[in-house]
């Protein structure tokens, strides 16, 4: 039998460590990427990543702690199993990334060190200085070399993904992919395909993230059948230096390490933040969120942020919002050891010293909790079955997603330094059920006839060339990014209200509508970037159109998505049995509305190429959903009442299961 | 030159869009500033290279790519002729990624950590924007640096390990060792060292009519191995050889250095460490790899 062949699409932390995976297990590996796979985003991944460690671990830390934190800080959207399994494999996972030759910072006793991060009381985070993305990154890229050097993958950088290649049984055979060097087109049989092109942050025009993070290979897939996941949930970063071409992220790290986030109490107090007096100063975080202080999870902290500049117009400056993040406190040797690259960053960028004065910032759009649609298959112990080829594998068979661009361990909202072990850990563990999937595919891609990658060539070229040929048109290309940019950052993300998303809904499809009628400014075939921006942006349509209409649907607060007109405001009585009776009424509600919403979001694309969304239930059979209370106002008389419930429920379980139960309950 | 004229547009500040800023009508005409360009373009290897001009309206914090990205979304020369977009590399726009090296006012540098403001001061009349000189052009301001990627093959830039199974954690690194590995790490591949260097130079070949793809890479391969090797390659070969594990396989890293267009090339100009975006001790990496290749050198004589 040939040697199966697995193509994988992009090559971030997700896409190298599948790789690295498959060419260790004997696979050939075809690696196509935008860019050189070393500068895929995820080198901009700054603060670290989380798994229990030693030190955790005698804390009263553990695995299913992590597991539940993440659950927790997602809201209780994603499944539960793969969560699960994501946890357990984080401390081999950050051992690994260690003997591979991560240069995570160390304790003086030569141990690796670890930081705090958000949603959680334990110091869980590995780190390498603040730029942890791009040192996980560089070494699974040099083992990834290894493996080219030994003729086991071979890269295909600058190069483009057009479109999954499904025989008639409707099965990933391949793909078809463009050279954006030569403008060549080239079918790529393969027994599986792996998309790992991560988030789609172009949507909204700036954002934290790279100019790759198109979208267009998920929206490519999605066409071509794959559903998309949760596609309404988009994590606005809390921190993030404005600029006019990229919106630059600050990690949470520098909370971590003791960053404080303040505004002045008198608006616009135009006096040096170094002047002004502590009294003077409001710390809205800590004041709001005594356990978790700075560190509450993102969405809650974006929001505070968001509303103290907009609602209570305390923004530091008049004519731009912002606030302070504060670490000038914090001894300049410490920063330079622990954050020396994002203050770096924000030095170069800002020109100001962020370590004499404090820096300004304010949230930016920085990850898609959402994504392709992908299964799993659970195993006896609650997480999954290693080496299933449903496990990371899309409604079409034989492809796969993992990392960012895949839907499954977030949830509403992700935990800072989750996503560098999601990615790592979807990418390595999928390796085995991908193999399998080769294997029971039948014959091998190789040995298809060439008419099943013909006619996608031929459907890519047509493609192309009538783009070229575009070049009479009345519109930019570059104009509608950027509208469309401004307005998805206008109606979806920290506040959404649903008179705007509806609006913004015909908006996009206007903003579509004139897309055809775009003109190229470069008609020739040759590193044509202009036609490959405006191929790419006629890909975010329809991604933009799942995310409002997903959000627009979802009437609650979940996570990131929050909709003021569906909040559940907290409790104010006052007097004890009102005060009771307000949180029995809240908890009412949240259970109701656990029962309409606790879905997945599933849109799969029209045959007009509109999104058609469904819902499916959530796996939340390892540890029931509960109100997600960080600072609610009222919140521990709503915890008091919701603990007796779950006593109530649980002994009436036991009530009715009577003698029988009782004598199989001796263990 | 930054010109002055009356315009009742407003631009965007650059702030998010929910910022006030973005829509600062307040009724009255702010005079609207412009920047000016020069591009060195080519439209493919082998053509003929030549400069155009272009005029940016000026925006506060601007850098090299949001005038390029300006030039793309106008896609029209300073005298009004429509014209292709200028190709350039970019990614991660937060000099990290190492994509947007170029020559910007003569000096190698990332377009994207590249204030506009400053380079007015550097040269207030306009701004040039040519590709590295090191590497051939694909296409205007785009570059091939594929040769910078296989110097790091040549010296085997990894940890060997066993392979990817649970084997527990890494080597007890002292917080000593892990300060001084860490900057050689924080290399973003940009090039820049290597345009800098006076003993790097260009290599360029160009396919044969009759040459299959895979014969003319292996042509290619031929060539870069007798090309030095850069200090970004040496300073990698200094990294892993201060690693416990990846220390193990030194020997095959010094015999790579020690080899053709290897550490003798080095002509001590020291241009590397001056124009290194990440202040990386390049030249600290190049001594000490130069004593260890004389070690081990003299080791080898005595092994015999």
């Amino acid at each position: 039998m040939a040697q199966p062949r697995v193509l994988v699409i992009g090559g971030g932390l997700a896409g190298l460590s599948a790789t690295m995976r498959l060419a260790e297990l004997g696979v050939q590996v075809d690696l196509v990427s935008l860019v050189p796979v070393k500068r895929s985003h995820s080198v901009c991944a700054q603060g670290g990543i989380n798994s229990v460690n030693s030190l955790t671990r005698q804390q009263g830390d553990n695995e299913w702690k992590h597991f539940d934190d993440t659950v927790y800080g997602g809201d209780f959207l994603q499944h539960q199993p793969p969560v699960k399994e994501m946890a357990d494999w984080g401390p081999r996972i950050v051992d690994l990334m260690d003997r591979l030759g991560v240069p995570f910072n160390r304790t003086p006793e030569g141990f690796r060190d670890q930081r705090r991060f958000g949603g959680t009381l334990f110091k869980r985070t590995a780190f390498a200085g603040a730029t942890t993305g791009q040192q996980l990154l560089y070494s699974l890229d040099e083992q990834v070399r290894r493996w080219e050097v030994e003729g086991k993958v071979k890269k295909w950088e600058f190069w483009d993904f057009l479109e999954p290649v499904l025989d008639d049984a409707g099965r990933c055979r391949g793909a078809i992919c463009q050279d954006l060097v030569t403008m060549q087109f080239r079918a790529f049989p393969a027994d599986a395909v792996i998309i790992a092109t991560g988030g789609c942050g172009l949507l909204f025009g700036r954002s934290t993230m790279s100019m790759v993070c198109n979208g267009s290979a998920v929206s490519r897939a999605y066409r071509a059948g794959a559903w998309y996941g949760n596609g309404e949930f988009i994590q606005v970063h809390p921190t993030a230096i404005p600029g006019a071409d990229k919106l630059r992220l600050m990690s949470e790290s520098a909370r971590g390490e003791g960053g404080r986030v303040w505004v002045p109490k008198t608006p616009h107090d135009p006096r040096d933040p170094r002047d002004i007096p502590e009294s003077e100063r409001s710390y809205f975080l800590e004041e709001r969120y005594p356990k978790y202080g700075n560190l509450v999870p993102r969405d809650i902290a974006t929001r505070e942020i968001f509303d103290i500049c907009t609602n209570e117009g305390l923004s530091v400056e008049k004519d731009r919002l912002c606030v302070y993040l504060d670490l000038t406190h914090v001894p300049r040797e410490t920063l330079d050891r622990k954050l020396g690259g994002i203050l770096e960053i924000y030095e170069k960028f800002q020109g100001v010293d962020p370590r004499v004065v404090p820096m300004k910032i304010f949230p930016a759009v920085h990850y898609s909790m959402g994504g392709l649609w992908v299964d799993y298959e659970k195993s006896s112990t609650g997480g999954l079955v290693e080496g299933s080829p449903r496990n990371q594998q899309t409604n079409i068979p034989g492809l796969y997603a993992i990392g960012e661009c895949d839907y499954q361990y977030h949830g509403a909202n992700r935990l800072g330094a989750n996503s560098l072990l999601s990615c790592i850990f979807s990418g390595l563990f999928c390796a085995p059920g991908v193999i399998a999937s080769c294997d029971s595919g039948g014959k091998k891609a190789a040995e298809e006839s060439s008419r099943l990658f013909d006619s996608g060539l031929r459907r890519e070229e047509e493609r192309h060339r009538a783009l070229l040929g575009r070049t009479a048109g009345d519109e930019n290309p570059y104009d509608l990014h950027q509208q469309l940019g401004n307005l998805m950052t206008r109606v979806a993300t920290v506040v959404r209200r649903n008179e705007q998303l509806a609006a913004a809904y015909a908006e996009v499809c206007s903003l579509e509508e004139r897309w055809r009628r775009c003109a190229v400014s470069d008609s020739g075939n040759w590193t044509n970037q202009n036609v490959v921006f405006t191929k790419s942006l006629g890909d975010m349509f329809p991604l933009a159109k799942l995310v409002l209409k997903g959000a627009l649907q979802r009437d609650e607060c979940r996570g990131a998505h929050y909709k003021p007109d569906f909040a559940m405001p907290g409790i104010h009585a006052t007097e004890p049995a009102e005060k009771r009776r307000e949180a029995e009424a809240w908890c009412d509600r949240f259970e109701a509305n656990t029962r309409r919403w606790l879905k997945s979001t599933v849109a799969t694309c029209g045959p007009g190429g509109e999104p058609e969304i469904s819902y499916q239930d959530v796996d939340t059979s390892l540890t029931p959903p509960r109100p997600r209370l960080y600072g609610l106002v009222g919140g521990e008389e709503i915890e008091e009442v919701w603990k007796n419930r779950k006593h109530a429920a649980s002994a009436g379980v036991d009530a009715h299961r009577g003698p029988a139960a009782f004598a199989g309950a001796t263990g | 030159m930054i010109r002055s004229v009356e315009s009742t547009g407003h631009h965007d500040g650059g702030q998010p869009s929910q910022s006030p800023a973005d829509h600062g009508g307040n009724g009255h005409s702010a005079p609207q500033r412009f920047v000016r360009v020069r591009i060195l373009r080519q439209d493919a290897p082998g053509e003929e290279s030549y400069w155009e001009r272009f005029e940016i309206p000026y925006v506060a914090n601007m850098n090299v790519i949001s005038i390029l990205q300006q030039v793309a979304a106008q896609a029209k020369s300073r005298d009004g002729r429509r014209v292709a977009p200028v190709a350039w590399d970019c990614n991660c726009l937060e000099e990290v990624c190492g994509s947007c090296t170029m020559l910007i006012n003569g000096r190698t540098r990332m377009a994207c950590s590249a204030l506009v403001d400053r380079l007015l001061d550097e040269s207030a009349d306009e701004i040039e924007l040519r590709p590295m000189s090191k590497f051939p052009v694909v296409r205007d301001l785009v570059v091939d640096r594929g040769r910078l990627f296989h110097s790091l093959e040549r010296v085997k830039a990894w940890v060997p390990v066993d392979d990817s199974y649970d084997h527990g954690p890494g080597p007890r690194i002292s917080p000593e060792n892990q300060e001084d590995a860490y900057p050689l790490a924080t290399c973003i591949s940009c090039g820049c060292c290597l345009e800098a260097c006076p003993q790097f130079t260009k290599i360029e070949l160009v396919r044969r009519e009759d040459e299959s793809a895979d014969d003319f890479e292996a042509r290619r391969t031929t060539a870069f191995d007798a090309g030095f090797v850069g200090a970004h390659a040496i300073s990698q070969a200094m990294l892993f050889n201060g690693h416990p594990t990846g220390k193990m396989i030194a020997d095959e890293r010094l015999t790579a250095l020690t080899s053709q267009g290897g550490i003798q090339m080095c002509g001590n100009a020291q241009n590397c460490v001056a124009v290194c975006p990440k202040s990386i001790p390049l030249t600290r990496s190049i001594a000490r790899a130069g004593r260890a290749a004389t070690v081990w050198a003299i080791r080898k004589i005595f092994d015999r």
